[in-house]
């Protein structure tokens, strides 16, 4: 019989801080910009220059820690680790070692219905390194490489979790929660694709029911969550295998490749190294005194996790809704807003969910441009009768690319909702007249028949005439 | 007596009263230089023409009646671990040979302010590494007093100018003792200051914990002049405190009744040349004579000391010089791969000293060496930390000699390593300790060249420090203020 | 007992990436073992309970404000590049790595 297996992943997240200036020196972070220009002595490990902490950076390193529940540590110290590539500066990374900036900490994910209690080992800070780019297809076949140190320096934090995450899967939602919760705090922006985010995982495989570890294999350059559940899910099929066949794993650091949709065994770099870590003596310890703590947790802002539970018991909403305005912290803000102005909240929830955010990806607007009180107007014109459930819909497809009040539109336009015989009457009877068939098909017993004709009635009003009224009005006409 | 033979202090007081211009004594200096560097060899770059341009500007600020600080126009060299903008800055290293800063150290923007002509930067042990200036890539320099010997070091070329009278002022570092051994062996006043004092922002660093720079001078006076420029708070610097700085020579004049002294034991070995201890005691004596109350102290980790300090700074030094990989700056080998271009630049690029403290360091922070070696000389650190602050309970201030014996010959140490480094073994545990530390010149020796005392102070006393430094200097028997240099041709200079 | 430090050189001489020459080893061992053998006394004292010292100075460290500083100008940035393309810093290949034993 076949042997099971059990799946042991642990994760690395590497953030870049949301500062102004960079971790040790006043070089801009901006994102994208010309090669080398945001360069000074200081990230470009000149002789002699020195590194001074950031305020800022310590700032939203606490207040990740503590939305993790990570335990801030009042006495922390900074650590050189040693080894050369040609995108470290100073042949040494400024990082924490043996005393990190929080210790333990944890997150709740939602994994099938459950909630499941991914644990952290700790949260430290460290400084970004350069870009590498290789001449040639790949990094495994170029003839040279180019640096590039704009991103030298920036404020790095990193997230270990414990060996607690069991599948590809529960990778790719721990990390989707993850990102939530740091865009909660605004201390990233959580960018994969511009590496703002990036996620290295160990893996390891062992049988059911054991407890000693497997051999650990690390997966490197994985570019999208899509990319992490894949690659981990490629590794446990390719280490299932090899321990089916009695092989052994080999102890190594692979790349993910996304074309391929394999990993790769990266070899020459790092290995086993010997990174010789001491005591950073440019800088002195960081010391936090417990009002700092406390300050950062105040000036924390609602979690995903509270807001989630508050909007089901508040509002009233399905876990289904309520996560959608959790996930989307700015729809999530929409929403409250509007519902200031509006009590049926389910209504509004499904007009959020369906209508605007159709029209949000049509016309490649953010929620931010939305004035809130502005779809509770048009709700409110479609509950009093005063436009017709169409007519609302083009309104707010209206309302969303030109940010026009609703009322004002329906002037403009003249889109108020016709009603009375005296108005629909003209219509019916021309409509029956132009179609005869339809109507001779009614009469025989086609109920679709008379919804043909009510379109019809509706495409000549443009849209402004009520369907239920006019329904009654044909058929009074041609039974 | 010529302008290239006075002080800095009196060349201040001769600019306020307009007897002469900073153009003058530039060129006297310059031409100083031009006489006697050829046989000494203390400069790596001249920088006449930047001096001149200095002084000239100096010139026409005071002309116009602008209020400048008293050493404006007082030229001085610096060690060329500094980084100076757009002036090369070698560390005597092949790795660093064509190096150009982009910015200037914190000391030298100091320097800059205050209008002190740069006259050039000066030779040195590679990366500070060395107590003889023999270990720098480019040449030796030689000791004024015999030209056989050596200048000590690292800070050879900046004692040998200041000694020479190429400069009336220079500026040095010292991590294990390359500021106060180089002082002794060519007669001067050098400050080691306490650490943190003086901003290491552009210091090409070594050991950054015990990284300081200081000033060479003729005088107590000179000194804390120079101090006073140099010192405070660099916000670019994490490990610079925050410590008002006081005006130093302010109370320079005050005398040293009731000041407790302490002799420490082992810097007076029966080991050390007789000489050099007997003129340590002279020293005393005058100190005792004129009220100060002397006894002994023992420091027994100072044999200790050196172990902890050849591992602590060659693991920070093997660090501090990862950067040096051939990719920003400095020299590289070529190679196909990265790691032959890495492994070649820096085989190529670091003189022997250089790799063996690379060595040394690498192997002491490694796996299975590190606690071993590097943690428990940290830990040793902390107990010879706590020796002085016993002992400063006791007294107000530590004296020793400054170094065993006065300089010796060139290529005498070059071939043993460690008897090299116990050259510095008076200077090591008050720089682990990051204690300010002085040596004045305590008289000649038989064989004519000079010999130094030490004084270690607690923290921030730097004051302190002159302050006794002043005072022997006016009680000791006169001591020839200059080395007659001999020059080949002939003739003394 | 002695260090005998030439089994560890060209591991060492790896680690902080040195190319030494045959001689250049040779002397590294002996002058090495020499050096470590006198450092080595630090162990005869006693440390137990005793904090390491990493730095001298026992205030806590300063924070500055999150403020962006000119950088350098580009050419000031690139003027030390030993090997430079265009206003990138070039390196040789990163894989053609034999693998070395750390
Ligand atoms: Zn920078």
């Amino acid at each position: 019989m076949k042997m099971k297996y059990d799946t042991v992943i642990g994760l690395e997240i590497h953030l870049e801080l949301q500062t102004h200036s960079k971790l040790f020196c006043g070089c801009s972070t901006t994102f994208g910009q010309e090669p080398n220009i945001n360069c000074c002595p200081i990230c470009l490990g000149l002789p002699g220059s020195l590194p001074v902490f950031n305020r800022r950076a310590i700032e939203l390193a606490v207040s990740v820690a503590l939305a993790l529940n990570s335990a801030v540590q009042q006495k922390s110290r900074f650590d050189r680790k040693n080894y050369f590539y040609p995108d470290l500066p100073k042949g040494y990374q400024i990082s924490q070692y043996d005393q990190p900036l929080a210790r333990g900490g944890y997150l709740e994910i939602e994994f099938d219905e459950e909630s499941r209690r991914i644990n952290l080992e700790r949260v430290h800070l460290e400084e970004e390194a350069g870009k590498l780019m290789h001449a040639g297809d790949s990094i495994f076949d170029s003839s040279y490489s180019l640096v590039d140190y704009n991103r030298a320096g920036i404020a790095l934090l990193e997230i270990v979790t414990k060996p607690d995450i069991h599948s590809g899967r529960e990778a790719r939602l721990f990390l989707e929660d993850l990102r939530t919760l740091l865009l909660y705090t605004g201390a990233s922006d959580c960018k994969m694709e511009e590496g703002s985010l990036r996620c290295d995982a160990n893996i390891s495989l062992r049988p059911v029911g054991s407890t000693a570890l497997g051999t650990r294999v690390e997966v490197k350059n994985m570019n999208s969550f899509r990319a992490v559940e894949m690659a981990l899910n490629y590794e446990v099929k390719r280490q299932e295998e090899i321990l089916s066949a009695d092989g052994h794993i080999i102890q190594e650091t692979c790349h993910w490749d996304e074309e391929k949709k394999e990993t790769i065994p990266l070899r020459g770099k790092e290995g086993s190294s010997d990174y010789r870590y001491f005591p950073e003596p440019d800088l002195l310890p960081l010391t936090l005194e417990a009002s700092f703590i406390e300050k950062q947790s105040a000036l924390l802002p609602e979690l995903p996790r509270q807001r989630r539970v508050r909007f089901k018991e508040h509002y009233g909403l399905n876990g289904k809704e309520a996560t959608l305005l959790t996930e989307n912290r700015t729809l999530g803000d929409f929403f409250e807003a509007a519902a200031n102005d509006y009590s049926d909240y389910r209504n509004l929830v499904k007009w959020i969910q369906g209508d605007l955010l159709y029209q949000l990806r049509e016309s490649g607007k953010s929620v931010e441009q939305i004035e809130p009180g502005l779809l509770v107007e048009l709700i409110t014109l479609l509950n009093n009768g005063n436009i017709t459930r169409p007519v609302a819909k083009e309104l707010l497809a209206e309302m969303v690319l030109s940010g026009k009040s609703p009322h004002k539109l329906v002037q403009e336009k003249g889109l108020g909702r016709i009603s009375g015989q005296e108005k629909l009457l003209p219509l019916v009877d021309r409509v029956i007249a132009e179609n005869p068939e339809a109507v001779e098909n009614y009469r025989r017993g086609k109920e679709k028949a008379s919804a043909f004709l009510v379109g019809r009635v509706m495409a000549l009003s443009g849209g402004r005439a009520d369907p239920e009224e006019l329904s009654k009005l044909i058929k009074g006409k041609i039974s | 007596m010529k302008l290239y033979e006075k002080t800095a202090a009196d060349l201040g007081r001769l600019f306020q009263k307009k007897e002469v211009s900073a153009v003058e004594v530039v060129r006297s200096f310059l031409d100083r230089i031009e006489k006697v560097e050829p046989y000494l060899k203390a400069f790596i770059t001249h920088t006449p023409a930047m001096a001149l341009e200095t002084a000239n500007e100096i010139d026409n600020r005071r002309m116009s009646g602008e209020e400048l600080h008293p050493l404006a126009g007082v030229p001085i060299a610096i060690k060329d671990n500094m980084c100076t903008e757009g002036l090369r800055t070698t560390c005597a290293s092949r790795i660093l040979e064509n190096f150009i800063p982009p910015y200037d150290a914190a000391v030298v923007g100091a320097l800059k302010r205050v209008g002190m002509p740069l006259l050039g930067k000066t030779n040195m042990d590679e990366f500070a590494m060395g107590s003889s200036t023999e270990n720098s890539a480019f040449f030796t320099t030689r000791n004024p007093w015999d030209r056989e010997r050596v200048p000590g070091g690292s800070s050879g070329g900046s004692a040998v100018v200041v000694s020479a009278g190429m400069a009336p002022l220079a500026l040095g570092s010292d991590t294990g003792g390359s500021i106060r051994q180089p002082a002794s062996f060519c007669g001067l006043i050098g400050l080691r200051p306490t650490y943190g004092r003086v901003s290491r922002y552009g210091l090409i660093a070594f050991a950054s914990s015990l990284d300081q720079i200081g000033p060479f001078s003729l005088t107590a006076l000179d000194g804390a002049l120079l101090m006073n420029i140099i010192a405070g708070y660099d916000p670019l610097d994490s490990t610079s405190l925050p410590e008002s700085v006081p005006d130093y020579p302010l109370g320079l004049e005050e005398d040293v009744k009731k000041l407790r002294i302490g002799i420490i034991r082992q810097n007076v070995s029966k080991d050390f040349d007789p000489e050099v201890t007997a003129a340590v005691m002279k020293l005393v004596s005058i100190l005792e004579e004129n009220g100060a109350e002397i006894d002994e102290v023992s420091l027994p980790l100072t044999d200790y000391g050196l172990g902890a300090y050849y591992l602590i700074a060659p693991a920070e030094a093997s660090s501090n010089l990862g950067r040096y990989d051939g990719v920003r700056y400095g020299h590289n080998a070529g190679g196909d791969d990265i790691e032959s271009m890495f492994s070649r630049t820096r085989g190529e690029g670091f003189g022997p000293e250089v790799k063996r403290r690379i060595m040394i360091g690498t192997y002491a922070l490694s796996a299975g060496y590190f606690d071993a070696f590097y943690l428990q000389a940290m830990k040793v650190r902390t107990l010879i930390r706590r020796d002085y602050a016993i002992a400063f309970n006791r007294f107000d201030l530590l004296v020793g000699a400054t170094t065993p014996t006065p300089a010796f010959k060139i290529g005498e140490k070059t071939d043993d390593p460690l008897q090299m480094y116990l050259s510095d073994i008076c200077n090591i545990t008050d720089a682990l300790a990051g204690l300010p530390s002085l040596s004045v010149p305590s008289g000649l020796h038989s064989n004519g060249l000079p010999m130094g005392t030490q004084l270690t102070a607690p923290a921030f006393q730097e004051g302190l420090l002159f302050k006794v430094a002043n005072f022997l200097e006016q009680k000791r028997d006169p001591l020839p203020r200059w080395p007659r240099v001999e020059l080949p041709e002939g003739g003394l200079q | 007992m002695a260090i005998d430090f030439a089994e560890e050189v060209d591991h060492v001489a790896h680690l902080a990436r040195l190319t030494l020459d045959w001689e250049e080893k040779v002397r590294m061992a002996e002058q090495l073992s020499k050096i470590l053998e006198t450092a080595r006394r630090v162990q005869e004292l006693d440390t137990t309970g005793i904090e390491p010292t990493a730095h001298v100075i026992t205030l806590p460290a300063v924070l500055r404000e999150d403020l962006t500083r000119p950088s350098l100008p580009l050419n000031r940035v690139l003027q030390n590049a030993p090997t430079r393309q265009k206003d990138f810093f070039r390196v040789p290949s990163i894989t053609a790595v034999k693998q070395v034993e750390e």
